[in-house]
């Protein structure tokens, strides 16, 4: 079973600011978890277009009783790959994020397209959709994603001068919060969150326990 | 930021300053004169690459932009 999210945010930069910053994130205060970057591709199309695909290194804080289950990179390490197009005639950059790592355990596919702000030239909207699946049985029943602004509010603001993304925080959320007529399955969602967070886009999940 | 091999990552910030004003100066403005950065970006691929299997990081058979392809 997939679900599936989409929201549209704002940036108040232009277009040319916020690729230029795309590619200059890392590192950044709010992303200490992200160990390494690489770029492992890159080309320019006979169109013009820029093609590249980048390696993310990112901690995966399993408790250190799971670990010994795990094997070894698994049991610290998330690997994430993304894939992007930026096409300066049309002016949009797209890109796909997914992780390549714990895919049998949680799939989670993020997809953003950033173009100018039809309105205000100066300002970039981006439409961001995102596709969880699990095989886990229980987990997969459990996968529910519901659109909440306050948590996709987490777009990146690009300040003047030296381009920062800053990132909002997403509200902590555990297990000892769930509702009395949570399932065990809505535990399994939760707890495979707090393990794995570095799998999820910031706010995504929201689960229907809290 | 680090290079997931750890002897690229003076590489990799070579290249990536290089990229970086690239991107900006050249082809943001629809510059086609062509990449400067060709030749560093090879050595760090050459050496990237190589950490990549040494850890054995299964990237390999991941088709572009893949996952999305059959998605509306």
């Amino acid at each position: 079973m997939v679900k599936y999210f989409a929201c549209v945010g704002l940036l108040r930069s232009s277009w040319d600011q916020v690729c230029m910053a795309f590619w200059q994130r890392y590192p950044n205060p709010y992303s200490n978890h992200v160990l390494t970057e690489d770029i492992i591709f890159r080309e320019v199309t006979h169109g013009n277009c820029l093609v590249s695909r980048r390696l993310l290194t990112k901690t995966n804080r399993a408790p250190r009783w799971m670990e010994k289950y795990l094997p070894v990179t698994m049991a610290r390490l998330a690997y994430i790959i993304e894939d992007s197009i930026v096409d300066p005639q049309a002016r949009t950059m797209t890109t796909l994020t997914w992780n390549i790592s714990h895919a049998r355990m949680m799939s989670v596919e993020e997809r953003c397209e950033y173009r100018m702000n039809p309105d205000n030239p100066s300002w970039t909207e981006i439409n961001r959709e995102a596709w969880i699946s699990s095989n886990l049985y229980g987990l997969s029943r459990a996968v529910q994603v519901r659109p909440h602004p306050g948590h996709w509010r987490s777009m990146p603001q690009i300040g003047p001068g030296r381009l920062h993304w800053q990132l909002k925080r997403r509200p902590k959320t555990w297990p000892h919060r769930l509702r009395r007529n949570s399932s065990l399955s809505d535990l399994a969602l939760v707890l495979t969150e707090r393990l794995f967070p570095t799998l999820f886009p910031k706010g995504l999940v929201q689960s229907t326990v809290l | 930021m680090n290079s997931v091999g750890e002897g690229c990552t003076d590489l990799k910030r070579e290249y990536d300053q290089c990229f970086n004003r690239w991107f900006a100066e050249k082809f943001l403005k629809g510059d086609r004169s062509g990449d400067p950065c060709t030749e560093m970006f090879k050595k760090y691929q050459h050496c990237v690459q190589k950490a990549i299997k040494e850890k054995d990081i299964p990237i390999d058979g991941v088709e572009f932009m893949g996952p999305n392809k059959d998605k509306p």
